[in-house]
């Protein structure tokens, strides 16, 4: 829709200005790691900050939230309609790759109101990456290293300035105004052109193979015993799924009020790696051991995603390698599964000629 | 007009059920009841054999209860069967006529029963499953004229856990249908047959391919009538299931319902065994 750019010395009145109108959140230091939390001056976020503990997906889906408000045999639905709207500043491109599946999700089928009412509300404001933020990451693998679209401004840093791309209406409605924002001229674009071809090989290939092989990969890793070496190894604890970007899976539960009649009916974020997740009444788990769930949470990721929806359900953030106690990854993962695959298939040609 | 129930869902929230009343509560056996329920004025269920709907009591929450009653019989209202299993069905037992309750639904395919006119019908329940197939059942009796043979092979634990008595009592009567019912354990009064269900297998002789069998019980049971209906070599694409599986929001969103790839909730909860063979979870 445009391009612009904005010197970084205007970034502190910008931000100053989306708080007067929004309420604006971003990366932000906490005990040696980054979250994303409300921000109230420049000064407290950190647009050079590495991976965040929690994606924002965190405001589309929110761990707690209530989806009704009932008493006795009466409800009535919760649609956050009237919230202050929300700027998310400083969003990775794998987020906003990973927003996109969970766009597809809620609105796919039975559109999903609730998650509609939170995502209409955000101002995504996303920024370019220029080097790796952790060991785990592999999102150049995963084809999520940039985004050209998605967003309501896209950020690229240029050393002085920011070059600011324009998605959506209500990106512009963010720049409105604002003196020290000019139109970018041909030389600019050289810049912005400059940094993306330096940028590139900063990045590894983590992947021993190309990304569009993995869903086949998988449906002929089913039976593979690293599952079980995976299910030897994990806890069950269900972090993997609580930091990933693209996991929506939920539970709803009510609670009711001191009347024991009034309350509200609340969904919350669940986990396939929880023991619990696949029973059902009288007990019958359809999803016993830890090998199976991990098996289920990768072909999620690498597979069944991909099938429904047309996207990878992984982005390649590394935040589930990072948060796993036991060192379960997915380049890990993915990567065993392929040098057993190449060494089946080898061990195949030799028998055969 | 009449507004169908599952369209409601797209008004203010995909989650919000539609209060609705028991009008009848009959006790079946020591664990299970069968509720008669009536939807507000202007509202249809339309339903197909095999969904099933989302029932709620707030404060206690929501779970997939399979629909009991036939669509040919739906006289403004329908019918689940309940088991007493849990929280919500603990609730649900000490529920009485004027109750309300909430629903969501109906969800799920059904069963294909445009597929099934002109072949003759296994129906092989197990337990509760009778309660889903029940529908499937009596909708093929109100129309018997489209179908060839009905036979149902029906095994429960014991003779006091048999569901639908008054029903299996009709069916015994009618000379179009086969009926042969058995139980794990007889008491003193028990006649009939005694033995797991697949032991009524060998009773029926059929013209397998032209035969489609309907398979709905606990988990443990799929198996072992699967091996009987290959063994009369009904084909795979005819062998028909029902899924028990935790269909939280009944939507294709919350997860826990997945078998594999599917969405139990969205492509089943019925699957042929053409369907599901190679997806390892299913069975």
């Amino acid at each position: 829709m445009g391009f612009k750019i904005m010197p970084k010395a205007a970034l502190p009145a910008w931000i100053d200005r989306l708080c007067a109108d929004y309420r604006v959140v971003g990366p932000k230091p906490l005990h040696g790691q980054y979250i994303f939390g409300d921000i109230h001056s420049a000064e407290e976020l950190a647009l050079d900050y590495t991976t965040t503990v929690l994606p924002p997906k965190k405001y589309l889906l929110p761990p707690r939230e209530e989806l009704l408000r009932f008493e006795g045999s009466n409800a009535e639905p919760v649609i956050e309609e009237d919230a202050p709207p929300t700027v998310v500043l400083g969003v990775h491109t794998c987020d906003l790759h990973a927003i996109h599946l969970l766009d597809r999700v809620f609105e796919q089928g039975y559109a999903d109101q609730h998650y509609r009412a939170h995502r209409e509300n955000v101002v995504l404001v996303s920024i370019e990456c220029l080097k790796p933020c952790s060991e785990h990451s592999f999102c150049k693998d995963m084809g999520t290293l940039s985004a050209d679209e998605g967003f309501d401004l896209h950020l690229t840093d240029l050393g002085d300035d920011y070059a600011v791309d324009i998605g959506s209406e209500k990106g512009e409605a963010l720049l409105e105004g604002l003196d020290a924002v000019r139109d970018a001229t041909p030389e600019d674009y050289e810049r912005v052109n400059h940094v993306m071809a330096e940028k590139w090989p900063r990045f590894p290939y983590r992947l021993e193979f190309d990304v569009t092989e993995l869903p086949s990969l998988l449906a002929v890793s089913y039976h593979s015993e690293h599952w079980d070496e995976l299910g030897e190894r994990c806890l069950s604890c269900g972090m993997c799924t609580k930091v990933c970007p693209t996991c929506y899976c939920f539970n709803v539960v009510d609670e009711v009020d001191f009347t024991l009649s009034a309350g509200k009916r609340i969904r919350h974020w669940d986990s396939c790696q929880i023991d619990e997740f696949a029973v059902v009444a009288g007990g019958h788990n359809f999803r016993p051991t830890r090998a199976a769930r991990q098996r289920h949470r990768f072909f999620r990721k690498g597979k069944y995603q991909w099938e429904a929806y047309g996207l990878l359900g992984c982005v390649g953030c590394g935040r589930c390698a990072q948060a796993c106690l036991v060192h379960i990854t997915p380049v890990d993962t993915f990567n065993e599964l392929y040098r057993r695959r190449v060494l089946y298939t080898a061990r195949r040609q030799e028998v055969h000629t | 007009m009449t507004v169908l129930l599952n369209e409601t869902l797209k008004q203010t929230s995909i989650y919000l059920p539609v209060p609705a009343r028991i009008a009848d509560v009959r006790e079946m056996t020591a664990y299970e009841k069968l509720f008669t329920v009536e939807l507000p004025e202007g509202y249809s269920l339309n339903h197909r054999p095999g969904q099933f709907v989302e029932v709620s009591v707030f404060g206690v929450g929501e779970a997939p209860i399979s629909i009991s009653s036939s669509p040919s019989r739906s006289n403004g209202t329908f019918e689940l069967c309940i088991r007493r299993a849990g929280d919500l069905t603990g609730v649900l037992h000490r529920m009485k006529a004027g109750d309300t309750i909430g629903i969501r639904g109906p969800f799920g395919r059904g069963f294909p029963i445009e597929r099934f006119r002109g072949k003759d019908l296994l129906f092989a329940p197990g337990g509760l499953g009778l309660a889903p197939l029940r529908s499937l059942i009596n909708q093929v009796l109100d129309e018997r004229g489209k179908y060839g043979r009905i036979m149902i092979l029906y095994g429960a634990r014991t003779p006091s856990d048999l569901l639908f008595t008054d029903e299996l009592a009709e069916w015994e009567a009618r000379d179009d249908v086969e009926l042969h019912v058995t139980v794990d354990r007889p008491d003193e009064n028990w006649t009939g047959n005694v033995g797991v269900i697949t032991t009524l297998f060998p009773r029926v002789q059929v013209y397998a391919r032209n035969t489609i069998a309907v398979v709905v019980g606990p988990p443990v049971m799929y198996r072992y009538v699967l091996i009987e209906l290959l063994g009369k070599g009904i084909p795979e694409g005819n062998i028909w299931f029902s899924f028990e599986r935790r269909m939280k929001c009944g939507v294709g969103k919350c997860g826990h319902c997945q078998i594999n790839h599917l969405y139990t909730c969205q492509s089943g909860p019925s699957f042929s065994y053409a369907e599901i063979k190679n997806v390892e979870e299913a069975l």
